[in-house]
C-alpha cells in the first residue's frame, strides 16, 4: 500500500514511473525493508523541498535576467542592504532544515539499534570476496564473484547479472531481524545492499555492526562500496531472502555438506596424491583465489603483486612456500589462507604454483601443509 | 612601513632580467601570478586528459582501454592533480595578480618567498605525474589515501607523500604571504570593511590553509612512518586504528573544500555587481557568512565518514552541524540574486559564467544537503551521487568561477578586450555539456553504482554512455578557452583602464594592461 502511494507521488513529480528493468533508473531502487523505505521517503521529502526552494530563488533570478537587463532599458536601482530581508532569509532556511532533519534523526536512531536480533551473521571482507559466518549455526563460507573473466574482457556476451552474481549467496529468512557483524581481513571494504537499506564499512581489526529485516522474498544484489584495490569492482554481494522453511532446508544442507567436507579433509590429509592430481585441482583453486593478484599467467603485476613464475619461493624449499601461503605476510596484500582453504586445497594450489609456468619446485602433500599450521 | 619603502622600488629594478631567467628569479606579483596561472593550465590539461581516459573506459561495460590498476591510478591522480595542481594554484594566481591591485599595494609582502612558493609547485607536480612511470605505477588508493590500502603500494606512494609535503609547504608560504599583504599593505583609508569581497574571501582562505595544511602533512607523515619505519598509527595489529586516519584526513579535508570555494565566492562577488551595474547586496552579511562558513568547516568533518560506524550521537551531531553550513551559504546565493535584482544587466562572458555558477553551484549545494541526511547518506556514500555532488561544486562551482574571473580580468592583464563571440561559444558549449556529463551521475548513484570502479553492471550502461559523451564535448570545449586567452594576449580591441562600464575598485584605476609596477605611491581610499 505504502509503496504504491510512494511511486505514484514520485511519478507525478518526475513524470516518470520506475520501469521494471532498472535501465535509465532515476531513483533509489524500490525498498525491501522498513529502513530502506524510510530512507526512500526522507530522500523524496528533501528532494521536493530543494526543488521548491530552487524554483522560488531561481524564478526570481531568471525574472531579473529577463526584465532587468540593460538592453530592455532597465536602469539600476542602487539599494544594497535590507536588514529585515536578510534576517528573514537566514531564519527561514534554518527552520526548513530542522524540519527536514527531524525524520532523519528518528531513522538514524532506529538504524543504529542492533539489539535483539533473530540471527547474527559475521561478514568478513577479503580482497576481493566476502566470507559469511553464521555464528549460531556453525555455517561458514566464502562468496566470490562468479562473472567469467571472458565476459569482463568482452570476449563473450555479458550475462543478465554481470558483476552482480556470486558463487554462493548469503541466505537469510524473510521478516527476521538479521544483525551483521562486519570486519575485514586486509583493507577497508563496505558491505552495501541498497534495497535493504544497509551500508557499513568493514574495518580490519575492528568489528562494526548493522542490521536489516527483509520484507519480501527475493534476491537482492549489491557491491563493495569502499575502494579496496584492483578488484574493487569485482566483489559483489548477493542476499537471497527465503521463507523460514526454505531457509531451514538450506541451513540443514549446508551443515550436512560441511560435515562431509570435514570428513573428506581428514581423509585427504593421510592420502598421498600424484603430482598430476594436485596440479589439476590446483589450477582451479589458483584461478579462484590467487589469479586476481598474481595473474593467471603467474607474472603478477610489477611493483604491486610479485610474479610467481620463476620466483625464488616457488622454486626453493617447500617449507617457505607453504609458510607464505598459510600465514601470509603482514602489512601486504598477501593474506593468510589457512582459514580460507583446507589442507588438500592448499597442497594442490601450492603444487600448481611450484610446477606451472616452467617452475621447478617440488610437489607438496596435504600432510606437509598440516604439519606447518600454527 | 610600505609608505617609506614603496617610493624607492622602481630604482631597484632598472636592469630586469629577460627570458627564462626573468621567470625563474622574478619577485613581481604579476609575473608570479602569470606563472601560477600557466602551471594550473598545464596541470588542467594533464588532469583533464586523465578524465577523458576515465570516461572513455566507462563508455560501456567491460574492460576496454585500461586495466583496473591503471584505472585506479587515473582516478587517484585525476583527483590529486585537479585539487592541488589546478584549482588551488589557479586561485593563488588570482590572489597574486589581484590582491595587490585591489588593495592598492605595490607588491606582495614577501616577494622572494612568493617566488619560492611558486617554484616548489612544478617540482611537486613532476613527482606526482612522474610516479606514473615508476614500477607499480602511481598511487591507486584514491586521493583520500585511506590506509591500509595505502600500505599496499610501491615507491610511488612515498614519492606522492613527498609531493604532498612540498605542495603543503608551498601553500602555507603562499597563504602567509597573502594574509600578511592583506593585513599590512592596504592603501591608506582602506579599512577591513572596505576591502573588496574577493580580498576578504582570500584572507579567510589563507587562514584556513595555514590551519589545515599542517594537519594533512601530519596525516601523510604518519602514513610514511607506518609504511617505512615500523610504526602502527593506522594498523590495528599494532594498537592503531585505520579510522583515525580518516578523522585526521577529513579534519583537513573539509576545510579544504572551502579553500576550494571561498575564493570562488569572492570572484563571483566582483563579477556580478559589475555587470548588474549595482553594488553588491549585503556586503557585511557576505563577510560574516564567509567567516562563519570557515569556522563551521572545522566542525563537520565526520559527514564524510557516516558509514565507518560511529555512534548515533556523533552521526546526529555531524548531521546538524553540516545542515548549519547551508544557512550562510544560502545567504550568499540570496545576496547574489538580490544584487542582480533591479540592476541593469548585461551578459558578457564573465557574467554568463557567474550566473551559471550561482545556479549550478546551488545544485551542488542541494545534493550536499541530501548527503548530509545521515540515513540517505548511508545509501549514497561512495556512489556516483557523491561524484556528481562534488563535481557540481568543484567544476560548475570553483572552475566556472575561475573562468568568470579570467574573462573578467583578462583585459586588465593583457590590455585587450576578450573576443566575446569565442567566449560565448566556450560558455554555451561548456555549460550544456557539463550538465550532460554530471547530471546523470545523480541517477547512477541513486540506482546503486559505486564510485571508483572501472567496470559496472549492465543497468548502469545507458547513463554512463550519456555522461561520457557529455564529458568528451566538455573536454574539447576547453580548447576554446585556450584560443580565447591566446587571442587576447596577442591582440584585440584595446582595453581602457576601466575595462567594464560598471566595474568598481582600485584595479580599474590603473591602465590596462597593468604596468609592471603599480601603486608605487599608495592611492588614497575615501
Ligand atoms: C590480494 C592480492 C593477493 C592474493 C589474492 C594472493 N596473493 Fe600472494 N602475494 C601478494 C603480495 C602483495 C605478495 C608479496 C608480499 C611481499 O611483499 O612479500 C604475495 C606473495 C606471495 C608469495 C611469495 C612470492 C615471492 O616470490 O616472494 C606466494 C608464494 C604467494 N603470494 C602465493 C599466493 C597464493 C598461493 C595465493 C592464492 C591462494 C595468493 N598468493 C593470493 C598478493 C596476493
Ligand atoms: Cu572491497
Amino acid at each position: 500500500m505504502r509503496l504504491g502511494r510512494r511511486q505514484v507521488v514520485m511519478a507525478c513529480w518526475l513524470g516518470w514511473i520506475q520501469p521494471a528493468a532498472a535501465d535509465w533508473a532515476l531513483n533509489l531502487p524500490a525498498p525491501k525493508s522498513d529502513i530502506a523505505a524510510r530512507i526512500y521517503d526522507i530522500h523524496t521529502l528533501i528532494l521536493l523541498v530543494c526543488l521548491g526552494i530552487f524554483v522560488v530563488v531561481f524564478g526570481a533570478m531568471f525574472y531579473a535576467l529577463f526584465k532587468h537587463r540593460k538592453s530592455v532599458g532597465h536602469e539600476a536601482h542602487h539599494f544594497h542592504e535590507h536588514t529585515t530581508v536578510e534576517v528573514i532569509w537566514t531564519v527561514i532556511p534554518l527552520l526548513i532544515l530542522v524540519g527536514m532533519a527531524w525524520p532523519a534523526t528518528r531513522a538514524v536512531l532506529d538504524q543504529k539499534d542492533t539489539t535483539n536480533p533473530d540471527l547474527t551473521i559475521k561478514v568478513t571482507g577479503y580482497q576481493w570476496k566476502w566470507e559469511y559466518d553464521y555464528l549460531q549455526d556453525g555455517v561458514k563460507f566464502i562468496s566470490a564473484s562468479s562473472t567469467p573473466a571472458d565476459q569482463i574482457a568482452n570476449k563473450v556476451a555479458k550475462g543478465a547479472h554481470y558483476l552482480l552474481e556470486v558463487d554462493e549467496p548469503m541466505v537469510v529468512p524473510v521478516g527476521k531481524k538479521v544483525r551483521i557483524l562486519l570486519t575485514s581481513h586486509d583493507v577497508i571494504h563496505a558491505w552495501w545492499v541498497s534495497e535493504l537499506g544497509v551500508k557499513q564499512d568493514a574495518i580490519p581489526g575492528f568489528i562494526r555492526d548493522t542490521w536489516f529485516r527483509a520484507n519480501e522474498i527475493g534476491t537482492y544484489r549489491g557491491q563493495c562500496a569502499e575502494l579496496c584495490g584492483r578488484g574493487h569492482a569485482f566483489m559483489p554481494i548477493v542476499v537471497e531472502v527465503k521463507s523460514e522453511a526454505d531457509y531451514q532446508t538450506w541451513l540443514a544442507a549446508k551443515q550436512a555438506g560441511k560435515q562431509a567436507k570435514a570428513v573428506a579433509a581428514v581423509a585427504a590429509v593421510s592420502k598421498t596424491y600424484s603430482a598430476e592430481e594436485l596440479k589439476a585441482s590446483g589450477e582451479k583453486i589458483y584461478a579462484a583465489n590467487c589469479a586476481a593478484c598474481h595473474q593467471a599467467d603467474g607474472k603478477g603485476l610489477p611493483g604491486v603483486f610479485p610474479a610467481l613464475a620463476g620466483s625464488k619461493v616457488a622454486n626453493g624449499p617447500a617449507a617457505a612456500h607453504i609458510d607464505r601461503v598459510l600465514h601470509g605476510k603482514d602489512g601486504t596484500a598477501m593474506s593468510a589462507f589457512q582459514d580460507q582453504l583446507d589442507d588438500a586445497d592448499l597442497a594442490a594450489v601450492i603444487t600448481w604454483e611450484r610446477t606451472a609456468w616452467g617452475n621447478k619446485g617440488s610437489p607438496v602433500q596435504p600432510a606437509d601443509v598440516k604439519a606447518q599450521r600454527k | 612601513m610600505e609608505a617609506t619603502l614603496a617610493p624607492s622600488l622602481p630604482d631597484e629594478h632598472h636592469a630586469a632580467p629577460t627570458g627564462l631567467w626573468r621567470w625563474l628569479t622574478t619577485t613581481n606579483h604579476k609575473d608570479i601570478g602569470t606563472l601560477y596561472f600557466w602551471f594550473a593550465a598545464t596541470m588542467f590539461l594533464i588532469g583533464g586528459l586523465m578524465a577523458m581516459l576515465i570516461r572513455a573506459e566507462l563508455f560501456q561495460p567491460g574492460l576496454q582501454l585500461v586495466q583496473p590498476e591503471v584505472f585506479n591510478q587515473l582516478t587517484t591522480l585525476h583527483g590529486l592533480i585537479m585539487i592541488f595542481g589546478v584549482i588551488m594554484p589557479a586561485f593563488t594566481a588570482f590572489a597574486n595578480w589581484q590582491v595587490p591591485l585591489m588593495i592598492g599595494a605595490p607588491d606582495m609582502a614577501f616577494p622572494r618567498m612568493n617566488n619560492w612558493s611558486f617554484w616548489l609547485l612544478p617540482v611537486a607536480g613532476m613527482f606526482l605525474v612522474g610516479s606514473l612511470f615508476l614500477p607499480g605505477g602511481a598511487v591507486a588508493g584514491g586521493w583520500t589515501m585511506y590506509p591500509p590500502l595505502f600500505m599496499q603500494g610501491g615507491i610511488s606512494y612515498d614519492l606522492t607523500i613527498f609531493a604532498i609535503h612540498i605542495m603543503g609547504a608551498s601553500s602555507i608560504m603562499g597563504s602567509i604571504n597573502i594574509a600578511t599583504t592583506i593585513l599590512n599593505m592596504r592603501a591608506p583609508g582602506m579599512t577591513l570593511m572596505k576591502m573588496p569581497l574577493f580580498v576578504w574571501t582570500w584572507l579567510i582562505t589563507a587562514f584556513l590553509l595555514i590551519a589545515v595544511m599542517p594537519v594533512l602533512a601530519g596525516a601523510v607523515t604518519m602514513l610514511l612512518a607506518d609504511r617505512n619505519f615500523g610504526t602502527h598509527f593506522f594498523d590495528a595489529a599494532g594498537g592503531g586504528d585505520p579510522v583515525m586516519f580518516q578523522h585526521v584526513f577529513w579534519f583537513f579535508g573539509h576545510p579544504e573544500v572551502y579553500i576550494l570555494i571561498l575564493p570562488a565566492f569572492g570572484i563571483i562577488s566582483s563579477v556580478i555587481p559589475t555587470f548588474s551595474r549595482k553594488p553588491l547586496f549585503g556586503y557585511a552579511s557576505m563577510v560574516y557568512a564567509t567567516a562563519s562558513i570557515a569556522i563551521l568547516s572545522f566542525l563537520v568533518w565526520g559527514h564524510h565518514m557516516f558509514t565507518v560506524g560511529m555512534p548515533a550521537a556523533a552521526q546526529l551531531y555531524f548531521m546538524y552541524a553540516t545542515l548549519l553550513i547551508a544557512v550562510p551559504t544560502g545567504v550568499k546565493v540570496f545576496n547574489w540574486v538580490a544584487t542582480m535584482w533591479r540592476g541593469s544587466l548585461t551578459f558578457e562572458t564573465a557574467m554568463l559564467f557567474a550566473v551559471a555558477f550561482v545556479c549550478l553551484f546551488t545544485i551542488g549545494g542541494f545534493s550536499g544537503l541530501v548527503l548530509a541526511m545521515v540515513p540517505v547518506d548511508i545509501q549514497l556514500q561512495d556512489t556516483y551521487y557523491v561524484v556528481a555532488h562534488f563535481h557540481y561544486v568543484l567544476v560548475t562551482g570553483a572552475l566556472f568561477s575561475i573562468y568568470a574571473g579570467i574573462y573578467y580580468w583578462l583585459p586588465k592583464w593583457t590590455g585587450h578586450m576578450v573576443n566575446e563571440t569565442w567566449g560565448r561559444w566556450h560558455f554555451w558549449l561548456s555549460a550544456i555539456s557539463v550538465n550532460v556529463l554530471f547530471f546523470p551521475m545523480h541517477f547512477l548513484g541513486l540506482a546503486g553504482m559505486p564510485r571508483r570502479i572501472p567496470d559496472y553492471a549492465l543497468q548502469f550502461a545507458d547513463f554512463n554512455r550519456v555522461a561520457s559523451l557529455g564529458g568528451f564535448v566538455f573536454g574539447a570545449s576547453q580548447i576554446l578557452l585556450l584560443i580565447v586567452i591566446l587571442k587576447c594576449i596577442r591582440g584585440g580591441v584595446k582595453a581602457e583602464a576601466r575595462a567594464w562600464e560598471g566595474a568598481e575598485g582600485l584595479e580599474w584605476t590603473v591602465p590596462s594592461p597593468a604596468p609592471y609596477h603599480t601603486f608605487v605611491v599608495p592611492p588614497e581610499v575615501k
